[in-house]
């Protein structure tokens, strides 16, 4: 084995055998029952929008908003939760990303800087 | 198919080149996504497994002040685990088996939470290095290239100042007091000031690999350059406490503006990581009974939630 020469990272340890004794197979795992995934909406001030702060692992809607507030509000990070379960997002392809947002990227006319217009007009 | 595999790779490099983080959806190189997978989930683990050491000080805190602060501190490293978890799970592995390569001793996480904590002053002495050491490395990987990793490090490390000052406000306060607890603060330090050494990993010079993650911008700088800055941080915070650092090479080179400092054993490092340290095991099973006398609760949960779906669908059925 030349493990002693390897680089490791924090957080990235070699695979060298036996850390922390023999592998043990966990039978029960198996009949284990995986809770689902949530993605979590956390509002983090009155008058902003709703943003994305992560996901989470909860039985129900009701238990994954408390999870959210311990995991993801314990310095008043947020004053209103939204939850959805993971598997009820839909999202656009990156793969496709470039033909599926073309059509704005030529229309520079939609943006104000796109109009020349004399220095006499004030407040536009 | 009008894409090759190395057109794939060339335009994924080129896109960490820029410094465009790496999304979940995006292409990404097999053994990219693998080692984010081994990396990212043995951190998860380290932040997990690293609340025992101080969890066993908790009913022991010397204050209700002190004791508040702990459990306020162990709950952040829990949080720590799972936002890790969570960004582990965008890779495409499951919670389960993540967890269940943990509790079966496959997986890895950090050596220094094999270490025991003897004292109160352990307590003190891990937030002020243990953490500190973690923060430098957490503070580069805010910036690495999968973004649901840098995203989980930036939320990780705005509470991580706090772990780092609490152990040093505890050290502090032990500096000033008796002389047994003169005694136990240098001690504690003695203990801890090495192996926090050796969470920064090897020498670059005992590196053969190829760097891939430094490639990837998975990792931007290298061990010894991250443990150089953690020395000369700490040679200058230790006097603050009027404490030493129990290395007699320790001094300051005027040259290259940095602190020398003594060989570090890295014997004992590989004896830990092989699993041989003082509390692996210990460790271990505190992992595998928390899992499993958790059992009960995720089953009870798990039909409970399936109760009330049942029972707010008969409920839809009325109002119908
Ligand atoms: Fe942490
Ligand atoms: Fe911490």
């Amino acid at each position: 084995m030349h493990s002693l020469i390897r680089k490791y990272y924090y957080g990235d340890i070699p695979d060298t055998p036996n850390a922390g004794g023999d592998p043990i197979s966990s039978p029960s795992a198996a009949a284990e029952h995986p809770w689902p995934l949530w993605e979590v909406f956390i509002r983090s001030k009155q008058g902003l929008d709703h943003k994305h702060a992560g996901s989470l692992h909860a039985a129900d809607a009701q238990m994954a908003i408390e999870n959210a507030r311990d995991v993801y509000t314990r310095r008043n990070e947020g004053i209103s939760i939204w939850v959805v379960e993971s598997k009820y997002v839909h999202a656009s392809s990156p793969d496709e990303a470039e033909s599926f947002y073309e059509p704005a990227t030529d229309k520079i006319y939609r943006h104000p800087t796109f109009y020349d217009l004399p220095e006499e007009v004030k407040h536009m | 198919m009008s894409m090759q595999l190395h057109d794939f790779e060339n335009s994924f490099q080129q896109k960490v080149d820029a410094e465009i983080k790496i999304e979940p959806k995006d292409w990404m190189p097999e053994a990219y996504r693998k080692t984010l997978i081994r990396q990212i989930s043995q951190h998860a683990h380290s932040e997990i497994v690293g609340m025992l050491p101080e969890g066993n000080w908790i009913s022991r805190a010397p204050s209700l002040k002190r004791k508040a602060i702990l459990i306020s501190k162990v709950q952040d490293e829990a949080g720590h685990g799972l936002y890790l978890y969570s960004s582990c799970e965008t890779l495409g592995i499951t919670r389960e088996e993540t967890i269940n390569d943990l509790n079966s001793g496959k997986a890895k996480y950090s050596s220094i939470f094999n270490y025991p904590t003897l004292t109160w002053a352990d307590m003190g002495a891990i937030g002020w290095l243990v953490d500190g050491a973690a923060i430098l490395n957490q503070v580069m990987l805010c910036r690495t290239s999968y973004g649901p990793y840098a995203r989980a490090m930036v939320r990780i490390c705005k509470e991580e100042s706090f772990h780092q000052r609490q152990g040093f406000d505890i050290l502090l306060t032990l500096s000033r007091g008796t002389d047994a607890q003169k005694a136990m603060c240098q001690d504690a330090i003695n203990r801890w000031w090495w192996p926090s050494l050796m969470m920064f990993g090897p020498k670059d010079s005992e590196s053969t690999n190829t760097d891939q993650s430094m490639k990837w911008k998975i990792k931007r700088k290298t061990n010894d350059e991250l443990r150089q800055q953690f020395i000369d941080m700490c040679a200058e915070q230790v006097k603050i406490l009027n404490m030493h650092l129990p290395d007699k090479d320790l001094k300051w080179n005027t040259e290259t503006q940095h602190y020398d400092f003594g060989e570090i054993d890295w014997s004992e490092f590989w004896n830990v990581v092989k699993g041989n340290g003082p509390c692996n095991k210990q460790r271990l099973e505190a992992r595998r009974k928390a899992h499993e006398e958790g059992e009960w609760v995720r089953e009870a949960a798990a039909a409970y939630a399936e109760k009330r779906k049942s029972r707010a669908s008969a409920g839809n059925l009325e109002a119908a």
